[in-house]
């Protein structure tokens, strides 16, 4: 029985702590995140170079073969600094490929994501925006033609190549299929949404006419709906990975002028009512780690609790990140309003990640049902 | 990162399972004969004190196996280990820190034992939050210290034995935290008046404690004069630690889940309605929380790390949860929940109003919530102190 992280995972948080603090610092996010791509190839290729793409991909095709406790070290540090890069969606579209792809399907894929050539994500949402594989409505007929229609709320849509895609492909409820789409095939076309929080960008992919070769095709029927649940899951994870950094990030930044802030002759930390918020938020963000990490660990076993302790992590994750970014510019007074100070970019995350695979209603409900009610 | 356990671990298990499918029958057919035969027997296994050094009579229980142990116990609803609660919970592992070799001969056996009730007199009428202001005053007299002042607060004070005891020994804002000296004191000593108080919830479970120069041998000292306050902060650490109280609160909300269940209230029963199930799986992820920071503890500890101010962190998840579960077991009766006791119209013989009163026992004892705010406040992120 263990609950810690091992020496070497201690190690490659520290050298990416302090890789972010020294390449990626928040005036470098405001610069990537207000261009118009948002993206930076430079930055990128240095964190393929430093294996981070590769992370969970095997050996064989470029990667390191680590696990899903690690990944949560690095996805956790990105979320410190609000990092604008699409590591999160490369990341679940290479753990999808990885899931359930041939080797040749893997051959094909993975040494491009590692190697830092290929961005990719998931594409599941629709316009009902229903979570999980009841969601997924666009059909692919049985010649594998997917109808006219549209893929909404793609993460990181814009500068994507490749689309790991959802689709329907009969009326029960595992007729489904999953298939990797590469930018620029026929019939699919990519528009970028506008966002609340210009650190993760959001689009729209259209179908309208895209044939599915049998090569594209990762998995069909139950299969391809295991797949779709386990990755939803993995995101969940990931997300609330992410939201433990960027919210340790926003209690420093509000601890830390609450310590310096001089209002009535001394620090307004001295104050119970700027003291007490900042113990909850403290309170929140280890109960959300100790939720997170044992999520990772139990999806990295395929171990029974894995959906349900995704389901615990993303669910408290949501409800207390939102409401951390709520105080972080309350107790921050009239500076936090301002668009220079960076309070506003850490309540915007919150904005993002709070419904991002899946609300604080959605997983809670999973939660209740699994208890028998 | 692992939860899985050794083979040593996973046989201590085995033993442990072995023992409940011998030795314990079903929650119905537990009565006095049984209660008293299961002290016996898993004292003999030395389960009682199963993390203290077998030198003092403790198991000697590593911490892998002392998780194992609670778990299983947990999971059969079993009666406890030991009937001295609060000698086990923090007066026997502050004798083993602090105390003489003949103290801990003198008074962990009958810990161990259930030989008698310990009680623990820290609060004052002017000194509860803010307990380093204690006035109750110990003035040496050749190999006696005489005490007088008084206690309060001092749960289950009327059928205890002893007291643990903290007292001025010395005076003045310099010597605030270092003026307090911890003793042990018989009950029965001349001088101890003790006045039970009636709780809201109609029971009575603490009491006020006066001291009238009360006579106390020095060598009933727990540590060196003025040491008093380090002997708490142990108590009070190990009282905060966390994970003995997750195996409660999952037992009572998987029976908040049955009444949920069985409950009927705008015509429909309560678990299908939406906030109903909401508040049950927040809850639900809470108590997740508090199980796996405590692991998180444990490692630290297993890693040969002190546990500091962060138990104060379950300790403020507990708070919540132990008043949250109290309403949503009235919320889910609906009307019923007004009513108590002596009808068979109130589920379960009215046992969740009872629960829904009983909260502050454990809310407040042993520091309420805005003081745990205040600890992680001032000694984690380094805000400065207030006032």
């Amino acid at each position: 029985m263990n609950f810690g992280f091992t020496e070497e995972q201690e190690l490659l948080r520290n050298e990416v702590r302090k890789f972010l603090d020294e390449n990626c610092p928040l005036e470098e996010v405001r610069r990537i995140s207000e261009s118009s791509e948002g993206f930076d190839r430079e930055l990128w290729n240095q964190i393929a170079e430093l294996g981070w793409l590769g992370l969970t991909i095997p050996e064989e095709h470029g990667g390191a073969d680590l696990g899903w406790v690690d990944l949560v070290v690095i996805l956790e540090e990105a979320g410190r600094t609000l990092f604008p890069l699409p590591l999160l969606s490369t990341t679940l579209a290479a753990a999808a490929i990885r899931l359930c792809g041939s080797a040749e399907q893997q051959a094909r894929w993975l040494p491009s994501i590692a190697d830092g050539s290929a961005i990719g994500t998931l594409a599941f949402l629709e316009e009902d925006d229903i979570q999980g594989p009841e969601g997924i409505r666009l059909r692919a007929t049985a010649g594998d033609e997917v109808e006219a229609g549209e893929k909404l709320f793609v993460c990181d849509a814009g500068i994507a190549d490749l689309f790991v895609v959802a689709l329907r492909s009969g009326d029960g409820p595992t007729d489904l299929c999953l298939a990797v789409l590469e930018r620029g095939a026929a019939g699919l076309g990519v528009e970028n949404l506008p966002g609340v929080d210009l650190t993760k960008r959001l689009g729209r992919v259209r179908f309208e006419g895209v044939h599915l070769a049998e090569d594209a095709i990762l998995a069909r029927g139950g299969d391809a709906c295991a797949a779709i649940t386990r990755l939803q899951d993995l995101g969940a994870a990931a997300v609330a990975a992410e939201m433990v950094g960027a919210a340790e990030a926003a209690l420093q930044l509000t601890v830390s002028y609450a310590r310096d802030r001089i209002q009535f002759g001394q620090p307004i930390g001295t104050f119970q009512g700027v003291k007490h918020p900042l113990a909850e938020m403290y309170v929140d963000i280890e109960s959300m780690k100790s939720l997170v990490y044992y999520a990772a660990w139990c999806l990295g076993e395929d171990h029974e609790d894995a959906a349900l302790a995704a389901s615990r992590a993303k669910a408290y994750a949501s409800e207390a990140f939102a409401r951390i970014g709520l105080d972080a510019i309350q107790l921050h007074g009239g500076i936090g309003y301002t668009w220079e100070y960076d309070a506003q970019l850490f309540l915007k995350r919150s904005k993002w990640a709070r419904p991002i695979f899946g609300d604080a209603d959605y997983h809670y409900e999973r939660v209740a049902s699994s208890g028998g009610l | 990162m692992d939860f899985n356990f050794t083979p040593e671990e996973e046989a201590f298990r085995a033993e442990v399972r072995r023992f409940l499918d011998e030795n314990l029958p079903p929650e119905a057919e537990r009565d006095l004969a049984f209660m008293t035969a299961w002290q016996q027997k898993v004292r003999e296994k030395g389960w009682i004190g199963f993390s203290w050094p077998k030198e003092v009579g403790g198991g000697g229980g590593s911490i892998a196996e002392q998780v194992i142990l609670k778990e299983e116990m947990a999971r059969r609803k079993a009666p406890p280990l030991g009937t001295c609660f609060m000698g086990l919970a923090w007066v026997g592992p502050a004798l083993i820190e602090y105390g003489t070799e003949e103290q801990k001969q003198r008074f962990i056996p009958d810990i161990i034992d259930g030989a008698y009730q310990w009680c623990t007199g820290y609060s004052e009428p002017d000194s509860g939050s803010d307990l380093a202001s204690l006035k109750c005053k110990a003035v040496r007299d050749g190999d006696e210290y005489v005490v007088t002042g008084q206690k309060t607060w001092t749960s289950i004070a009327m059928w205890s034995n002893w007291i643990i005891l903290l007292v001025r020994t010395g005076a003045g804002e310099q010597v605030r935290h270092k003026g307090i000296t911890c003793l042990l004191v018989p009950m029965d000593a001349p001088g101890i008046t003790v006045n039970p108080i009636k709780n809201m919830s109609g029971g009575t479970m603490f009491a006020e404690v006066f001291f009238d120069d009360v006579r106390v041998p020095v060598e009933n000292r727990l540590g060196e004069e003025g040491e008093g306050w380090g002997v708490t902060i142990t108590a009070l650490a190990h009282e905060r630690s966390g994970i003995a109280e997750v195996t409660s609160l999952q037992r009572s909300l998987e029976r908040i889940r049955e009444l949920a269940r069985s409950c009927r209230r705008n015509g429909r029963p309560a678990a299908l309605d939406p906030r109903i199930r909401r508040r049950i799986a927040e809850a639900d992820a809470r108590v997740e929380a508090m199980r796996l920071n405590g692991f998180r503890f444990l490692t630290k500890q297993l890693r040969g790390e002190k546990l500091g101010s962060e138990t104060s962190i379950n300790k403020l998840l507990r708070a919540e949860l132990e008043v949250e579960l109290g309403e949503l077991a009235l919320e889910i009766q609906g009307t019923r929940g007004t009513l108590a006791r002596g009808t068979d119209l109130v589920p379960d013989g009215g046992k969740w109003q009872h629960f829904a009163l009983s909260w502050p026992e454990v809310v407040i004892g042993g520091g309420t919530p805005n003081i745990q705010k205040n600890i992680i406040a001032e000694r984690i992120l380094g805000l400065p102190k207030d006032p």
